[in-house]
């Protein structure tokens, strides 16, 4: 078989190529996580830091907007990671919530969430101005992005902004997700970080649900489904308020 | 039925997303106003209510759990398809905004968690 064959085919059958690729990233991030940081940096984190590395290369190669999508036996990757397979996934994530945990949990729960969005948000967003960045639409993405890297693009997406501020979103989310796995063991005592009600805290207030569960997992594994409990609620709560409220304040403030 | 669970999925999404639209133009914005949000709410609703209303099985709930695993794989190819080339130029803002935030929401999390304490304590009391 010749390779221009397997190419047409890689095209032809883009998202299952797309499908390999990411298997094969996931394997090799997951085997890099256990192997090279004994399991403080979780392997997802790895692999997201590996798509935001070959997308910088595919740019590189190909000189185009979307990263390795631009590479045309990589094409199918757009389709999966574009926003309709995006959200699906996402909106998936919160049927594991449980509404009878949820209500235990009280309204300090809930309001760690709204808290949590809202300051990582104003930290993003006032970075942005000191950036230089003076568009309500752009430094309301990266306010978002500071709170995730979900819902950095969610909101970049329903306001339009441009694939550059949605990538940095995406990259301060992931600059939190990492940061938050590594520093949560470190600062777990000093935060009181040791039972449920705390946990769930924490889970609403830092919101990146990876960042959390691969947190807690290195601290203590037991706190793990009450962190990432409110976690779970903290992307939803975010895409509700980032682009509605969240945006028109900053709207409202640069006029 | 996996597909009903999937169904359900899309469904919630479908209509979240429609209600986002809805609501940005009532808001006046040309844009989805927290679509995915009100997706998420409305299926753990949806999700909850099954227990009573409609019952649904274990074969369905794996058709949602499916593609609530898909999250981390689609999001690493969400990741490899950005503009990371335009990103890099501002690199410095992506890390300081990251750092920020995680910073300060850390600092924030005994304030809450003492006052969740503290509130528990006067339950207790009472």
């Amino acid at each position: 078989m010749d390779t221009s064959m397997l190419t047409e085919l890689l095209i032809n059958k883009g998202l299952v190529t797309a499908f390999l690729f990411v298997g094969l990233i996931t394997w090799f991030s997951y085997w890099l996580s256990k192997n090279l940081t004994r399991g403080h940096v979780h392997g997802s984190a790895i692999a997201i830091a590996m798509g935001l590395g070959l997308a910088y290369l595919g740019g590189v190669y190909t000189g185009g907007n979307n990263g390795l999508a631009d590479v045309a036996i990589f094409s199918g990757v757009a389709l999966l990671g574009g926003s309709m397979l995006r959200d699906f996934a996402i909106i998936a994530t919160a049927f594991g919530a449980d509404m009878t945990a949820i209500k235990k949990a009280g309204w300090v729960g809930a309001m760690s969430v709204v808290i949590g969005v809202v300051l990582s948000f104003v930290v993003g967003a006032m970075v942005a101005v000191a950036f230089g960045y003076n568009d309500a639409i752009s430094i309301t993405t990266i306010g978002a992005g500071a709170a995730t890297y979900i819902v950095g693009p969610v909101t970049g997406t329903a306001l339009g902004a441009s694939s550059e501020v949605v990538a940095l979103s995406i990259a301060a989310g992931l600059v939190k997700s990492i940061l938050v796995m590594i520093c949560t063991p470190l600062v777990a005592k000093h935060i009181g970080l040791n039972n449920p009600q705390s946990a769930m805290v924490y889970g609403g207030l830092m919101g990146t649900t990876s960042g959390v569960a691969g947190g807690l997992a290195a601290t203590d594994p037991k706190l793990v489904p009450y962190g990432a409990m409110t976690a779970t609620f903290y992307t939803g709560v975010g895409c509700l308020l980032a682009p509605s409220i969240l945006f028109f304040i900053v709207r409202y403030l640069v006029g | 039925m996996i597909v009903y669970g999937v169904a359900l999925l899309s469904f919630c999404m479908l209509f979240g997303v429609y209600a986002g639209n809805l609501l940005g133009e009532l808001l006046g914005v040309n844009a989805n106003v927290g679509g995915v949000g009100i997706a998420m709410l409305l299926l753990i609703v949806l999700s909850n209510l099954s227990n009573k209303k409609f019952h649904l099985s274990s074969a369905s709930e794996s058709g949602i759990y499916f593609w609530s695993a898909m999250y981390i794989p689609i999001v690493v190819a969400m990741a490899a398809k950005q503009n990371v080339i335009a990103a890099v130029s501002s690199g410095w803002l992506a890390v300081i905004a990251g750092v920020l935030a995680v910073a300060v929401s850390f600092a924030v999390i005994p304030l809450i968690s003492r006052f969740s304490v503290d509130h528990h304590i006067d339950q207790d009391v009472e």
